[in-house]
């Protein structure tokens, strides 16, 4: 058999891309493989949309696993109605864009006893406006598989979880009882109720993903670069105040400053970073000798040790 | 001048001499390396994993300072936080103090990405290793100076040769325990080389190492150690080869058929070895039925070539009936297709391996029925197979697959993806075992039926030394083993010729 380079790509006339580095190609390999494998064997996947640049990753992947056909899932998205405006935005216009399906849903709590992250404190809200909320959506549309975009990097409780992680019909995650997973053969057999949670960028880092983002040329929210707004000051935190719901309390003052988001949620538990990140580059070399993780702006991660597990325990992403 | 003036000041004098350094930024020319650690939490495991991510910069303020809230102060006499609290990410094994399960962790250098596994080094620990090293390149061993090799070392290395391991790291840890004692780190390199010898063996790295002060882990020991002139455990890893099915025939395991519209029908799947270029002539598996390769179609390039590990769609010259679970295949270099195969397997769960139970067996995107009849089961203490008629939770054994239709491999000595599946439970749907494909078997009470028998009778200890050996053992079923007296042996052999 006659040698043959593994780069040797004709390029599609249409696009200017150079080829991936072997590192993110390996990635995208293994995602791809596990889209295909989840979308082959489950009967009602979906795909968890969010809204953030590891979901937009995710979307990405997507489109390329199921190419030249459509992505042949639904996009679900939790609103829990406190999102930052740019974000429902920005997924409008990837869904209009990209031809998708989307199932956006509210807990209908919400609204009914006016569950706010004000009101009902970090824990409290999230339980009931996300938490709460995917289940309901979960089980409305009797999914049997969803798609995540967590990574193991990002929290000391996701480093065991599976790819293929198994849920009960209540949705719950039992890391003593994981099923063993051996080379990349998923095992995606489940009864009735039960689900899988499917983590295509399981092995992704940071990095990797602003990497990606960057060599695949992948649109993103714009609040992930660096610009002036307006913020106030709050447990620690820089909020973003633009949102007429955001009530000042005594002693605090919009100002403005330049900013911008490592990641984003819920506009009132995502504190901002300092910065003068505007393009892919400088996130990058920020990223690159960042001294504090991610999920460091997140407010729900503070509440206790093992937050994080517990939250999955009970169903949240 | 003070410590830091020092350095600025030397830092001066290369900045004259030297091009001011870019900054780490990354274009990686290579796959993230795939590693799994193996040792007990007395060797010092948690701190060489807690090592390494510490001075490749992995962890970072806030996930240290969590750790220095967490552990209340507990720290290592070098003010550093307590490693095995940043590894063990599950409540419950926070509050019993054990690992349970594998963790992966993320690391880099300029040079590489690193994915490793962390397994226990004790409960469970063939379970969790065979896990863990089922997507390994490499496997780091470690061993406390002091105590040189054990049996788990011995018993790791066996689970990991298994597995398809090719490249060994003996990590000789708590070195500075020792003074730096340069003939007990050659002694102890010595042995395990000799053992991973005898294990089939040949890339072996031994390294002295501290990882509690971080010496000859990803910085030198150079100024304690100045008679070890090897490499560290960074570097080693960082030149480690990462396996490639390449050079074997082209697999495409067909996961989805692509239909998108009348016009177009493509086979979706990841290359499980080889290479495929349009023009190729493939035949599909188990059908036998021949096509050509007319595209390779990714989203946003048209291939002239895909290779092992490439996920893509691929579009034949002809309408074939192809479907998930099937093989695409080189139609010059075919996997092996048939109802009987040899493997080993790793029983994974607390109910072992049943014999003669309906499995169901998934081999890439392949799933079907299998009935498993263990053989002999591994013995990882002496490296003996023993005769066994099941296997339970954590034993490796050697068993016989006997399939209702047609199943498709590779030996996984060529092929570890191919030549590799799993066994699930039907009642449970649990995965019950990890396996690896070894031979072809002739179908049950075919060739052997019609073929001549010989009768020996031999004194039992040279009958026992015989049936020990791996050429008997893997082949124990087709054999008859009665234990008469010397006089009844006698009586039916003089009966044979009369």
């Amino acid at each position: 058999m006659p040698h043959i380079h593994p780069e040797t790509e004709l390029h599609n006339p249409q696009s200017t891309k150079p080829p991936l580095d072997p590192h993110l190609k390996a990635l995208e390999n293994e995602a791809i493989h596990i889209f295909r494998e989840v979308a082959a064997e489950f009967e009602r996947p979906v795909m968890l949309y969010s809204i953030g640049k590891d979901s937009s990753v995710l979307l990405h992947l997507a489109r390329k696993a199921f190419y030249p056909g459509r992505v042949p899932f639904p996009l679900l998205h939790v609103d829990t109605g406190w999102k930052f405006r740019e974000m429902i935005a920005f997924r409008d216009e990837m869904v209009e864009k990209y031809d998708l399906d989307l199932v956006a849903h509210t807990n209908p709590r919400g609204a009914a006893e006016n569950v706010t992250p004000f009101s009902h404190g970090s824990a409290l809200y999230t339980d009931i406006m996300k938490t709460e909320a995917l289940r309901q959506a979960l089980d409305a549309g009797q999914y049997d598989a969803a798609f995540g975009g967590a990574r193991r990097d990002e929290e000391a409780s996701r480093a065991k979880e599976r790819i293929y992680s198994f849920r009960t019909p209540d949705h719950r995650w039992d890391p003593r009882n994981q099923r063993p997973e051996l080379w990349n053969v998923y095992n995606g057999m489940i009864r009735k109720g039960e689900s899988v949670r499917a983590f295509p960028l399981s092995n992704w880092t940071e990095v990797d993903i602003w990497r990606y983002i960057q060599a695949e040329e992948i649109p993103i929210v714009p609040l992930y670069f660096a610009k002036k707004r307006p913020i106030v000051e709050r447990d620690g935190m820089m909020i973003l105040a633009e949102d007429p719901r955001l009530e000042l309390l005594p002693g605090e003052a919009k100002r403005e400053e330049v900013i911008r988001f490592r990641t984003l949620g819920c506009f009132p538990l995502t504190g901002a970073i300092r910065s003068n990140a505007t393009t892919l580059d400088d996130i990058i070399s920020e990223l690159e000798t960042a001294t504090v993780s991610e999920r460091q702006g997140r407010a729900i991660d503070r509440d206790q040790a093992g937050s994080m597990e517990k939250k999955k325990r009970e169903g949240y992403f | 001048m003070t410590a830091p003036a020092l350095a600025n000041a030397a830092l001066d004098e290369t900045a004259v001499a030297l091009p001011s350094q870019e900054p780490a930024r990354v274009a990686r020319d290579s796959r993230p390396l795939r590693l799994i650690t193996c040792g007990s939490v007395d060797d010092g495991k948690s701190t060489l994993i807690g090592r390494l991510l510490w001075d490749t910069k992995a962890v970072k303020e806030d996930q240290a300072a969590s750790l220095q809230r967490d552990s209340k102060g507990k720290q290592n006499d070098l003010g550093l936080p307590d490693f095995a609290l940043l590894l063990d990410g599950l409540q419950a094994e926070r509050e019993q103090g054990i690992t349970i399960d594998v963790a992966y962790r993320y690391f880099s250098t300029d040079k590489r990405s690193f994915i490793v596994a962390d397994t226990p080094g004790h409960e469970q620990y063939t379970r969790n290793m065979a896990t863990g090293a089922s997507t390994a390149d490499l496997a780091v061993l470690l061993v406390d100076a002091r105590v040189g090799l054990l049996e788990q070392t011995r018993r790791h290395a066996t689970i990991a040769t298994l597995m398809g391991i090719k490249q060994f790291v003996l990590a000789v840890n708590k070195i500075d325990l020792t003074d730096y004692d340069r003939s007990r780190f050659e002694q102890i390199s010595h042995e395990f080389k000799e053992l991973a010898l005898s294990l089939g063996v040949r890339q072996v790295t031994a390294i002295p190492v501290s990882a509690l002060k971080g010496e000859n882990v990803v910085y030198d020991g150079r100024a304690s150690m100045p008679w070890y002139e090897g490499p560290t455990l960074i570097e080693v890893l960082e030149l480690a080869t990462t396996r490639s099915a390449q050079t074997v025939g082209f697999r495409l395991p067909v996961q989805r058929v692509s239909r998108p519209g009348e016009s177009f029908r493509g086979y979706q799947g990841t290359v499980a070895g080889g290479s495929v270029k349009p023009g190729d002539s493939v035949v599909i598996l188990p059908s036998g039925m021949v096509a050509n390769v007319t595209k390779i179609v990714t989203f946003d390039l048209v291939r002239n070539a895909a290779v092992a590990g490439d996920a893509i769609t691929l579009v034949l010259d002809r309408q074939v009936d192809v479907s998930r679970g099937d093989m695409i295949a080189a139609i010059d270099s075919q996997p092996m297709t048939g109802l009987a195969f040899d493997a080993q397997l790793v029983a994974l769960q607390a109910e072992g391996i049943q014999p003669g139970k309906r499995y169901w067996l998934k081999s890439g995107s392949r799933r079907q029925r299998v009935q498993v009849q263990p053989i002999s089961q591994l013995d990882l203490k002496s490296g003996k197979w023993n005769h066994a008629d099941e296997l339970p939770m954590n034993a490796i054994g050697k068993v016989h697959l006997a399939f209702d239709e047609q199943a498709i491999f590779d030996a996984y000595e060529q092929n570890r993806t191919t030549g590799a599946f799993i066994l699930i439970d039907p009642d449970t749907n649990n995965t019950v075992a990890g396996g690896m494909i070894t031979a072809k078997r002739a179908a049950i009470g075919g060739i052997h039926t019609e073929d001549s028998r010989v009768i020996l009778s031999l004194p039992a200890d040279l009958a026992d030394q015989l049936m020990a050996t791996e050429i008997f053992a893997n082949r124990r079923e087709d054999a008859e083993v009665r234990r008469v007296t010397a006089a009844k042996a006698i009586e039916i052999v003089d009966a044979i010729d009369e």
